[in-house]
């Protein structure tokens, strides 16, 4: 289990959001605050929004109310330019990789290094040995994604989004798609860059293990009322929560399902364990 | 909802074994039901035979409709003793009394259903429909479907310009040598546009000057004017028809590639990958592309001309008994600087309008693989139509250029 501070001071500050497509509402009221050094989760059931909330996050949907601010400075009702050069100080794991498949690991991971620093190609190749050493894959290098397993795919997708040292790293569903040994080991890294950089993480994912294993704050969406129906440490939220929805999602639904076997049980993944 | 779908997975699997052991010897028995008032207004709903997939059972339109019938029913009940083989149609059949019944405000009792069944149905009816999330079909009248087809005609246009716009700018930012994008991918952009696109050229390009021949033999031989045969080949390769084939071909080639490749890298989010680390994609991914086709496709059309009027030659020398020297003198007497002139301009503007309408659609392609499809055959279709349209703009403007 890791030890962090709520006290911090807040990273990313987000007020009164609403968000839709076109008149349908993906979700409305949303505030929340997330302190440096935090791993958040943005978690709820599949379609709740999670996803199109980081896209808000990201830059790459714009709200359709509320206000958005990293460190303080506003980030949607500035100037394009200005978003941009706010852009460059996060980092982003997209659900599926998204590394660029005509690339080689080491290219992915060095074209925003050649792009945004005075560096020569033999010391961006050397950096980029260095984020895929971090993450695991040194000596891959020169393998195309196409050629790599998925759990890699997600680790080189963590290099390449830790490329400019970035203040903030999204992740979008990490987990998604991987062994819970894989699964586990993301984890780690997660929080060992954390750690070890002091870069504040933003999760959206729904997978229990991870949330308590990780989680040190957290914001929790509700599909039907389409907002945010708790916050806070995801481990209080589970045994403490006031609303027994968040209760029964966290503790996988063990309060409601009562008839016929529990399917829970023949899972792979046992959330209980894997928190403690 | 993950586990109440494998609960239901469960049971199903078990279903069918439980009833076919039961009555696996005797006759298939079509699915049959009546209705028995019993006391106190209780409705009895009893099933007979089989109620599967493959025996024709009773819809629930015709069970609704007997119950409907039924009158002074308070309570309806289940007899399910002469019930052989059921599955999923006996419980859509039993969810459509569960919801008549709820209409009604008349209670139904599951008790008399098998073991397997009541679960079913107890877990459909578990979560109750998310309010406003069925679909309702509605057809538009006339005048509403005329609108919506205008408004998103109009957006379309409006997305086709602004990217039309956005790619200019690259492009000036290129000449100016501002722009930012990977050498390598232009280089293989013209390893595809250029190399590669030769053989399929060359055959098109041949039998195109061929077919001209042809044409014109069979009419310029009944003048004993067969030499003219060199004229039409070289103008209508030179004016037309070199940059219109190699602008059709590299549309199918290589303007249906390019929106597959960027409707693909949507897909994989690889797009939005560019634009959260500021890449832009119209000159990391566009302009690569577009300059290997303003490259190539001059190229190619000279490449296509020579070929064209080489089959021709095969024609007139072999068919019509001209010869060599004749059919080129006649060739180069025929065409001047400008004809050649013009359908090389012609197909710099085919390259410019296939690379653009190939990443317009690829960058516009929704995140499925049919979306990725779609873009590729509207790139096509786009490409060639534009390529038509402007051929025709360009021999009204030719024409009265007088030249």
């Amino acid at each position: 289990m890791t030890g962090t501070t709520h006290t911090s001071s807040p990273h990313i500050e987000v007020s009164n959001l609403d968000l839709s497509y076109g008149d349908f509402v993906i979700q409305k009221n949303l505030t929340f605050t997330v302190n440096h050094g935090d791993v958040f989760i943005i978690m709820g059931g599949s379609g709740c929004g999670k996803s199109t909330v980081l896209k808000c996050l990201i830059g790459l949907k714009s709200p359709a109310r509320g206000i958005v601010r990293f460190d303080g400075a506003d980030f949607w009702s500035t100037a394009a330019s200005t978003r941009e050069a706010m852009m460059r100080r996060f980092g982003v794991l997209y659900q599926s990789g998204a590394l660029w498949s005509s690339m080689t690991l080491a290219e992915n991971v060095g074209l925003p290094l050649g792009e945004y620093t005075e560096l020569g190609a033999a010391e961006i190749r050397d950096l980029a040995a260095m984020k895929l050493a971090l993450v695991g894959l040194a000596g891959f290098e020169d393998f195309y994604p196409s050629e790599i397993s998925g759990g890699m795919q997600k680790r080189a997708g963590i290099a390449r989004a830790m490329a400019l040292d970035p203040d903030v790293l999204f992740l979008d569903e990490p987990s998604a798609g991987l062994d819970p040994i894989s699964s586990k080991l993301l984890d780690d890294l997660i929080v060992e860059l954390r750690d070890s950089l002091g870069t504040t993480m933003v999760i959206v994912t729904h997978e229990l293990a991870s949330i308590f294993s990780i989680g040190t704050n957290s914001v929790f969406l509700d599909p039907v009322s389409k907002t945010m129906i708790a916050k806070g440490d995801p481990r209080e939220l589970r045994d403490h929560s006031p609303d027994p929805n968040v209760r029964e999602f966290l503790n996988r639904g063990a309060s409601a399902m009562t008839k016929g076997p529990d399917p829970a049980r023949t899972d792979s993944s046992r959330p209980t364990e894997a928190a403690r | 909802m993950e586990s109440a779908v494998r609960l239901a997975e469960n049971i199903l699997a078990q279903a069918p074994r439980m009833t076919v052991a039961k009555d696996h010897a005797t006759d298939r028995k079509t699915g049959a039901f009546s209705v028995e008032m019993g006391t106190a207004g209780v409705g009895l709903l009893a099933f007979s035979g089989d109620w599967t997939l493959q025996a024709k059972a009773p819809g629930a339109a015709a069970i609704a409709s007997a119950l409907a019938a039924g009158t002074g029913i308070r309570r309806i009940g289940f007899d399910t003793d002469a019930l052989a083989q059921w599955d999923s149609t006996f419980i859509t059949a039993i969810l459509g009394v569960v919801a008549q019944g709820k209409a009604a405000g008349i209670d139904v009792d599951l008790g008399g259903l098998p073991a397997g069944a009541q679960r079913l149905v107890t877990l459909a009816t578990a979560v109750p429909e998310r309010q406003g999330a069925r679909r309702t079909a509605t057809r538009d009248g006339f005048l509403v479907g005329l609108g919506k087809w205008w408004l998103a005609s109009y957006k379309s246009m409006q997305d086709s310009l602004a990217f039309v716009g956005e790619a200019t700018i690259a492009l000036a930012r290129f000449s100016v040598g501002r722009a930012r994008f990977r050498r390598v991918d232009l280089m293989i952009a013209l390893e595809a546009c250029g190399p590669k696109a030769l053989p399929i050229v060359t055959l098109i390009s041949v039998l195109i000057g061929l077919i001209l021949a042809f044409v014109g033999a069979i009419q310029l031989r009944q003048f004993g004017a067969q030499i003219y045969v060199a004229d039409l080949v070289a103008i209508a390769m030179a004016r037309e028809m070199a940059a219109i084939m190699t602008g059709i071909i590299m549309a199918g080639r290589t303007g249906a590639a390019f929106a597959a490749q960027l409707g693909t890298m949507q897909v994989n989010e690889e797009i939005d990958a560019f634009r959260t680390l500021g890449f832009s994609p119209m000159e990391f991914l566009v302009l690569p592309r577009m300059l290997a086709l303003i490259v190539m496709m001059p190229l190619l059309c000279i490449y296509a001309n020579i070929l064209g009027i080489l089959g021709g030659g095969i024609v007139g020398i072999w068919m019509l008994g001209l010869t060599p020297t004749a059919y080129y003198v006649q060739t180069i007497a025929s065409v001047s600087l400008t004809d050649f002139g013009i359908g090389i301009s012609k197909s710099v503007i085919f390259g410019i309008v296939v690379a653009l309408a190939g990443c317009l659609k690829g960058l516009q392609s929704g995140r499925s693989a049919s979306a990725v499809g779609d873009a590729a055959t509207s790139a096509v279709v786009l490409s060639i139509v534009m390529i038509i349209v402007l051929d025709g703009f360009f021999a009204v403007v030719t024409s009265i250029m007088g030249i």
